[in-house]
């Protein structure tokens, strides 16, 4: 189950398509290179589990590890905070996404902008034409699915891979980016 | 009243050969004398006439566009990349290729419903004479019959022959709307999007007319919010007996079925059961009819192999429904010319020929386009199938099922067709064990596509396992619906009027639409118990009010057992089919006809300004699907009434959505002084798709807020918004400083949290508006 195509075999994107992150390396230079990073995080975070953890837990190791501020989508705010992360923002999937697209926003924190957008949680079709949106509409971002489905919309993306595997990929980027 | 310019108009005429008094003309239609109220400003309108109006919403509500993929394969100098900013060969971009295809979709569902009324009107009038009265519930003090129709068309209908020119002004629209599509054609998104508006006004005058033309004429509940109770589920259905399936939209051939049974003294013998909004019709014409479910259970039904003779007629019929019919040995019976299945035309056979092909097998199936030849071989066929099928079915027995489980190699194919990536492999690989509870677990989120079957290399009945693993739940369905009781009454819109537009009822919310949910059915029903125990009014229609009903409270009841059909506060208002949308939006109309008394006729632009102000309504389409779903929604943009969609509606390709962070996006003008005030942002949004049920319930609690709210209203609403808000998401919103104007507005109970909220924010006193868009509206007495 390592392709890096869509997971959803109908959903073909076009020409324009996601490079893949074979190596959490790849997601953590990315990160390190970020001037001001956003982590978007949808409630199949809390969802699904994993072994001793679940996707939500890495996104606030994530979080923590680089300052990056933290979206919390649908209703799951108020389990960042039950984990003692007290500052996630709470916003709709499109309403993150429409200002993410907008070069005149001023960001969550009013420092401006953002330049990298990780996802995380968001249902397959709905993060694949949020993706594309911003693939269209920002050019001004990069976006990083940090999903277990490949997001060809995205710029990078994990390719098709098991539980197991993306659980290994998420403990080696934050673990690297928490040896920073 | 002349929308072609010639107007005219004779106090007193004498010639020779008679003389006339009072006579006024208008190309295409003599003016209606006896209505005094005055022709509005819009009547007819063509596609640009509402222009103005949609881009005063557009400027509010932006267009957010989310494209399934970055090509236009349209025409054949494509296929065309769009990304990063490139122009296709005709010059369009990326946006305006979006909103094209928006208004593609809602051209093909106003052309649907408006289809379908031609279809209703034209069969009604042969079968009762084009002077058959509408009548909707004129004994029960419906004197709006037809408020879309009145507000977009500024006349008044009151014959079934009255319908046919609005349908040929409805027509004319459609044609010049879908034409704007055409390869170099429109130029802008903007322009697009309020051709898309259009389609929706359309489809709702569509819609309108195909319901309140079966309502006069079929004798179905006129505005009744007692109408009777009818049994909905799969376990409803007496299996000893024949059984007609009854498939669609448009209900004629359904009638005639049940008048020879009358006729005939066979109502007892024979089960008819529908699927889809033909059996919303059906139980309205004859409760003892019975509802399967909605557009998904069809798959599930036809293979169980209770139904044996299945009738279609048009609109979300599975396209493979003979082949699944013949694999069951259930003829199926096509009765549109528009859904032909490719069957032979028995129009003009003898019946008894058709019945003996039918039931001999030596046809699988037969188009019959006259609607009592249906009914007469549909229930002829049933009795002579009956006997020989057995109730032939098609889902595998256990130690088959097992058997085809283990041929799963796990190659995820299915889980990666299913819409909703359910867990299929690990069900399938439990079931080859003999354990059938993944596949149980599986019935209640399957939508019933059958795209995994489709998929699976090994040929295993995906679909027909999940049916086998779930049987004794199928044999639990049971369940009861209020029948489409169809207009809300004008008395019901004067007791309610002032609460609603004051905000002292937190607001309308209406779900509607078809079965595409994200977690099952049973989340709509959890919603509109949710806004019910609130006391909001729930209306529902289609697919929706299907699973409004497949629910039961600690009592045992279903909500429509447990709330009464009346629109009023904590009432459960089934308007019946999706062309019975048409009332709802019917019912915002005549709040502001009836209880602020605004003139309606062909007065689009000041009914739908004081909708959006004032009439907190909103939709949720927790399942939509269709291109019908689109357009039914855009009827309600252009109104002004925000609709929320599932997580699925994101591929819809483009969201309208408000930025509350934009200051200058929310101001209004105050009708008494001419100043442009502040009003928040209230509706938020006019196009949204939530991701899960708590962030739908939230929202729509949310975008009930309107402009003109009074401090009391006002207070009744956020204590909703806000309570739900820390209920479902664990904390307070944030935004709760952009809705309280007045310190009388904040909810009493979470007093002392709010005015802190309040306090760090720097929180100042904002004016209530008499709020308009329109700035002619200023200083007009009322």
């Amino acid at each position: 189950m390592m392709r890096s195509e869509p997971w959803q075999t109908a959903e073909i994107p076009g020409p324009v398509r996601a490079l893949t992150i074979l190596k959490p390396e790849v997601a953590v230079s990315a990160i390190n290179r970020s001037k001001h990073p956003i982590i978007v995080v949808g409630h199949e975070a809390v969802e699904t589990e994993l072994e001793d953890a679940k996707p939500i837990d890495y996104a606030i190791r994530i979080a923590d590890s680089t300052e990056a501020q933290v979206v919390a989508t649908a209703h799951i705010i108020g389990e960042f905070i039950s984990r003692g992360f007290k500052r996630a923002y709470w916003m709709s999937i499109l309403d993150i996404a429409n200002r993410l697209k907008d070069p005149g926003w001023g960001g969550l924190d009013g420092k401006g902008q953002y330049d990298l957008a990780l996802f995380m949680g968001i249902p397959y079709y709905m993060e694949w034409v949020t993706l594309s949106s911003l693939k269209h509409y920002a050019p001004h971002l990069k976006t990083i699915s940090i999903d277990r489905f490949h997001q060809p919309h995205a710029t990078w993306s994990f390719p098709n891979i098991t539980l197991k595997d993306w659980q290994k990929q998420l403990e080696a980027i934050a673990t690297q980016l928490e040896r920073k | 009243m002349s929308r072609k310019g010639l107007h005219l108009k004779l106090e007193e005429l004498k010639t020779e050969l008679a003389q006339v008094k009072g006579l006024e003309i208008a190309i295409g239609r003599i003016i209606e004398e006896e209505w005094a109220e005055p022709v509005g400003p819009t009547p007819f309108p063509t596609l640009a006439s509402l222009r103005e109006w949609d881009l005063k919403l557009l400027k509010k509500y932006r267009p957010m566009y989310l494209p399934y993929c970055d090509v236009c394969c349209l025409c054949t100098m494509g296929k065309c990349d769009l990304s990063k900013g490139k122009l296709g060969a005709c010059g369009l971009d990326i946006s305006k290729q979006q909103s094209r295809v928006v208004l593609l979709a809602c051209c093909i569902g106003a052309a649907t419903h408006t289809g379908h009324a031609r279809h209703l009107v034209e069969h009604l009038i042969e079968k009762y004479g084009p002077d058959y009265p509408i009548d909707v519930g004129r004994s029960v003090g419906v004197e709006v019959e037809a408020p879309v129709t009145r507000l977009v068309c500024g006349v008044r209908p009151k014959t079934l022959g009255d319908l046919e020119e609005i349908l040929d002004y409805l027509e004319t629209q459609i044609v010049h709307l879908l034409s704007s599509t055409h390869t170099g054609q429109e130029g802008d998104e903007l322009d697009f999007e309020s051709k898309v508006f259009h389609a929706g006004m359309i489809d709702q005058v569509g819609m309108e007319i195909a319901d309140i033309a079966q309502i006069s004429a079929f004798n179905l509940p006129r505005a009744d919010p007692n109408a009777p109770l009818a049994d909905i589920g799969l376990g409803t259905v007496d299996t000893s007996k024949p059984v007609i399936l009854v498939i669609g939209h448009n209900v004629p051939p359904s009638v005639e079925i049940i008048d020879y049974l009358e006729r005939n003294g066979l109502h007892d013998k024979v089960e008819v059961t529908g699927i889809c909004c033909t059996a919303h019709d059906i139980t309205r014409y004859e409760p003892r009819a019975k509802i399967i479910g909605p557009i998904s259970w069809q798959l599930r039904y036809v293979r169980s192999g209770v139904p044996d003779v299945i009738v279609v007629d048009e609109q979300c019929i599975r396209a493979d429904i003979l082949v699944e019919a013949q694999k069951i040995r259930a003829p199926v019976i096509a009765s549109s010319e528009k859904n032909c299945l490719g069957l032979a035309d028995r129009t003009e056979d003898p019946v008894e020929e058709i019945v003996s092909d039918l039931a001999g097998g030596k046809s699988p199936g037969a188009l019959i386009l006259n609607p009592e030849k249906v009914g007469e071989v549909a229930v002829k066929t049933a009795f002579q199938v009956y006997p020989v099928r057995g109730k032939f079915k098609v889902i595998p027995e256990i130690n088959e099922l097992i058997g085809e489980a283990r041929r799963c190699t796990r190659c995820n194919e299915c889980r990666r067709a299913c819409p909703n990536n359910l867990p299929i492999p690990e069900a399938v690989g439990e079931a080859a064990t003999g354990n059938l509870t993944g596949l149980a677990n599986l019935y209640d989120l399957c939508i019933g596509c059958g795209r995994c079957e489709s998929a699976c290399p090994n040929h295993i009945r995906v679909h027909s396992l999940i049916v086998k693993g779930s049987e004794r739940k199928i044999r639990e369905e049971k369940y009861k619906v209020r029948v489409g009781r169809g207009p809300i009454q004008d008395v019901e819109i004067r007791n309610v009027g002032a609460p609603i537009v004051l905000g002292e009822i937190p607001g309308v919310v209406a779900l509607v639409g078809c079965a595409n949910y994200p977690e099952g059915g049973i989340e709509v029903a959890e919603i509109a118990e949710e806004f019910l125990k609130r006391r909001y009014i729930v209306v529902a229609s289609g697919c929706s009010a299907m699973s409004i009903a497949a629910y039961k409270n600690e009592e045992g009841k279903t909500l429509y057992e447990a709330y009464p059909g009346t629109f009023e506060a904590g009432g459960l208002v089934n308007v019946g089919s999706c062309v019975s949308n048409s009332h709802i939006a019917g019912a915002a109309i005549k709040i502001a006809n009836i209880f602020a008394k605004r003139n309606l006729r062909a007065n689009y632009e000041e009914i739908a300004d004081y909708i959006h102000n004032r009439v907190g309504a909103v939709g949720l389409a927790w399942g939509a699907i269709t291109q019908k779903a689109a357009s039914i929604a855009s009827g309600f943009w252009r109104l002004g009434v925000p609709v929320v969609v599932g997580p699925h509606g994101s591929k819809y390709r483009r969201m309208l959505l408000g930025r509350r962070d934009h200051e200058e996006d929310w101001y209004v003008y105050d009708a008494r002084t001419g100043n442009r005030v502040y009003a928040g942002p209230a509706p938020e949004h006019l196009f949204y798709a939530a991701e899960t049920k708590e962030e739908a319930m939230v929202m729509m609690a949310k975008l009930c807020l309107r402009p003109n709210d009074t401090s009391k209203g006002r207070m009744i609403k956020l204590a909703n918004y806000i309570d739900m808000h820390r209920k479902f998401y664990g904390v307070m919103p944030d935004d709760i400083p952009q809705y309280v104007r007045r310190e009388s507005e904040i909810p009493v109970t979470m007093k002392d949290e709010i005015v802190k909220i309040l306090k760090e924010s720097g929180w100042q006193e904002k004016p209530t508006p008499d709020p308009t868009l329109l700035p002619r509206l200023v200083g007009v007495k009322r």
